[in-house]
């Protein structure tokens, strides 16, 4: 951890930036033991932006994003959700390491979709969406069940309510996971290859909602996907990853259709064909 | 029969010791500070490497000696015996069963911005638990014919009183042991029927990798 | 505090002498379980299920009652048992009781074994015509029992660890020999504790090692029978 304190001159220079970000990634890098995943990652999300994160397997696209949701910390450099410090806090007047109620103050507004749902078997489809606003937000149990049948439906599975996720189809399953994480009204979603544990089939019904939510505007969204035709259609902007850097972006047809970076190409071509 | 209440008695104080110090070493196991988690590895390798029966006589006959304190009844002995014992081979259980739950899990917890302590509570341990079930029956008939150790410390169980039946009248012996067993079968027969019912709740509800 | 060192080195010598007769009921206990535990796999595979269901309960009935019982049964009733009744000597006893109790748990772990072997397997031994004898000794046994071999060997340090019940039939192992040290010293205490020190220097590294086996064993096999192990290693039987 002592290797990620910064001076606190270049916090207070994040504090006071543009209001009109609300993630800031600063020269993050994240190495696992020996191997370095990301090596210097500078990136700005503006509120309601939808990013589309792509790029080959192995180059550090889901660690970026798990790193916003606090489940991997980096190895150095800072990240700035809203004006705060996720990794850090001020103590004494020093920038120390973050501890857990600090990550939870700032991860607050921060919402996940995962590849493998990670729905809780143990209680039914509402009770997954429930818990979280009845236990973290303090919401009184008849106003979070009320918005979590409202989200259910949402979805499209407002008659599954009472079922166990192991009743359910992986299409449905993941659907499940987007109203849990929309219960809790976040202002930043997480898609970690939310389609790619899924039958081909049952890829369409997913992406479906995840177009309407993007329609809806008002949250920002980081996609990391394989799906370049879906990134295309409902990103504001594409980030080609390659070997922990930002090897290219700007917008879906920029970077989809128009660049001339090699990797990129390579890239593009093995899902093309 | 008599001495049927005392056999009761000891198992099911056993069995409420036995849980209860299996969960406080399991989690102690899974602690971060390595004091708690040193203490508590003792402990479980110490009970699980003797014999209950020894643990037993320890207990009852060198822990006065060695602390000039008596235990006070050779209940307390018996009941701690037993339930220290199985105690350190249910924690590994607890230890298994939550460290068995996917880390997905403790993700989708953290990513609902769950604390610590509600991540265990509403996510972690509720799935940990259903695991612990099938073996935690297992080990309340292991508990239950443990009890028969006790009428070696002198306590009025049912093997007790069938040795006194027996030492009266030799030639009942047949009939006096063939009892007994048939007694502790009766007894164990919902312990058995409990454990195949938290198999078949184990079975759903539970998200391992 | 009133621990004698003087006491402990007088009783280690007495309590040591019972060593040879713990270990050597240990393995006698041990290998009559593996040998009756053939003996139940084979009667559960009666495709009959009146029998299987008789045997079942049979199984059930030794698993769930107290062994300590089982011994009494064995040394002071079965003598009494008109026309079938014969004496038997404290360590046969024990061998008898112990070694059946504990059978009934071997069964079940070759039966784990014998279940774990793919289906696939089997329909393959038929496709090639393979008669019963070669189907077991060539394909379905040389499948099976290496995956139950960390699992036997974790009931070996079980049972070694139930052999001192047999001092409660005079079986003159470490724990008698520490009982007999305390009553004529009035001195437990260090008796005992050397009894718990041996176990303790026996068994802990006897785990350790079956522990290490047993990793081993997942590597080489598929992680079905790795987690079939996790079930079936059920600890301590009392």
């Amino acid at each position: 951890m002592s290797e990620s304190v910064v001076t606190k001159e270049h916090s207070q220079d994040t504090q006071t930036e543009n209001k009109d970000v609300i993630v800031s990634y600063k020269n993050i890098t994240k190495s696992f033991g020996d191997v370095e995943v990301l090596k210097g990652i500078n990136l700005d999300i503006k509120p309601a932006e939808k990013v589309a994160l792509i790029g080959p397997s192995g180059s550090g696209k889901t660690t970026i994003i798990r790193m916003l949701m606090t489940l991997e910390q980096p190895t150095s450099g800072e990240i700035i959700v809203d004006g705060k410090n996720l990794w850090h806090m001020e103590k004494n007047g020093d920038l120390v390491p973050a501890n857990e109620k600090h990550l939870r103050e700032v991860r607050g507004d921060i919402g996940m979709v995962f590849q493998h749902f990670n729905l809780f078997p143990h209680m039914t489809i509402l009770e997954n969406c429930m818990t979280a606003p009845i236990h973290v937000q303090k919401e009184d149990k008849a106003s979070a069940k009320e918005r979590s049948i409202e989200m259910l439906k949402k979805v499209g599975l407002g008659d599954k309510l009472d079922n166990y996720p192991s009743q359910l189809s992986g299409g449905q399953k993941q659907r499940v996971a987007m109203a849990r994480a929309l219960v809790m009204r976040p202002k930043i979603m997480l898609f970690d290859e939310v389609t790619s544990a899924l039958d081909p089939e049952l890829v369409g019904e997913v992406l479906e909602v995840i177009r309407d939510i993007a329609k809806e505007g008002e949250m920002a969204m980081v996609l990391v996907t394989h799906e370049m035709e879906f990134a295309l259609d409902i990103a504001d902007r594409v980030i080609f990853l390659d070997n922990g850097v930002i090897a290219e972006e700007g917008t879906p047809s920029e970077v989809l259709e128009h660049s001339d970076n090699e990797r990129l190409q390579q890239f593009l071509h093995r899902f093309r064909s | 029969m008599r001495g049927i209440e005392i056999t009761i008695t000891v198992l099911i104080l056993s069995a409420i010791f036995g849980y209860l110090f299996a969960f406080i070493a399991g989690l102690c196991r899974l602690s971060t500070n390595p004091i708690l988690r040193g203490f508590t590895s003792f402990y479980v390798e110490i009970f699980r490497g003797t014999s209950l029966i020894v643990q037993l006589f320890w207990l009852y006959y060198a822990i006065p000696m060695l602390f000039g304190i008596d235990l006070g009844s050779n209940l307390l002995a018996g009941v701690l015996a037993i339930s220290l014992n199985y105690g350190a081979y249910m924690s590994e259980i607890v230890r298994g069963s939550i460290l068995a739950v996917s880390k997905g899990q403790s993700e989708a917890a953290t990513a609902l911005n769950m604390s610590r302590f509600q991540r265990m509570r509403l996510v972690i341990f509720p799935q940990a638990v259903r695991m612990m079930l099938p073996e935690f029956g297992n080990y309340l008939i292991q508990m239950l014919k443990a009890t028969s150790l006790v009428s070696l410390i002198g306590m009025h169980d049912i093997l007790y009183h069938g040795n006194i039946l027996r030492s009266s009248d030799l030639s009942a012996a047949p009939t006096v042991y063939l009892l007994i067993l048939v007694f502790y079968f009766i007894m164990a027969l919902p312990l058995i029927f409990l454990t195949r019912k938290g198999e078949a709740i184990s079975k759903k509800g539970v998200a391992s990798q | 505090m009133n621990w004698r060192w003087d006491m402990f080195f007088e009783a280690l010598p007495y309590v040591l002498q019972g060593i040879g007769v713990t270990i050597g009921l240990t393995f006698a206990c041990y290998l009559f379980a593996l040998i009756v535990g053939f003996g139940w796999t084979f009667l559960r595979r009666i495709p009959n299920k009146t029998i299987n269901w008789i045997i079942t309960w049979i199984m059930e009935f030794i698993r769930s009652t107290p062994p300590l019982v089982q011994l009494f049964f064995i040394f002071f009733a079965w003598p009494m048992v008109p026309y079938v009744g014969v004496t038997l000597s404290p360590f046969a006893s024990a061998v008898l009781g112990l070694g059946i109790h504990f059978s009934t748990y071997i069964g079940e772990v070759y039966r784990s074994g014998i279940e774990g072997v793919e289906k696939g397997q089997w329909e393959a031994s038929r496709a090639l015509n393979f008669s019963t004898t070669q189907k077991w000794t060539k394909i379905i046994l040389p499948q099976a029992i290496p995956p139950t071999i960390p699992m036997l060997g974790n009931y070996l340090i079980i049972m070694f660890k139930e052999v001192p019940l047999a001092a409660t039939i005079g079986v003159v192992g470490i724990l008698h020999m520490a009982e007999s040290f305390g009553s004529v010293n009035f001195r437990y205490l260090e008796a005992y504790t050397i009894v718990a020190l041996i176990f303790l220097a026996l068994s802990y590294p006897s785990a350790i090692l079956i522990n290490k086996l047993e990793r081993k064993m997942n590597r080489r096999f598929d992680k079905k029978a790795a987690l079939n192990s996790m079930n079936e290693s059920k600890g301590a039987v009392s």
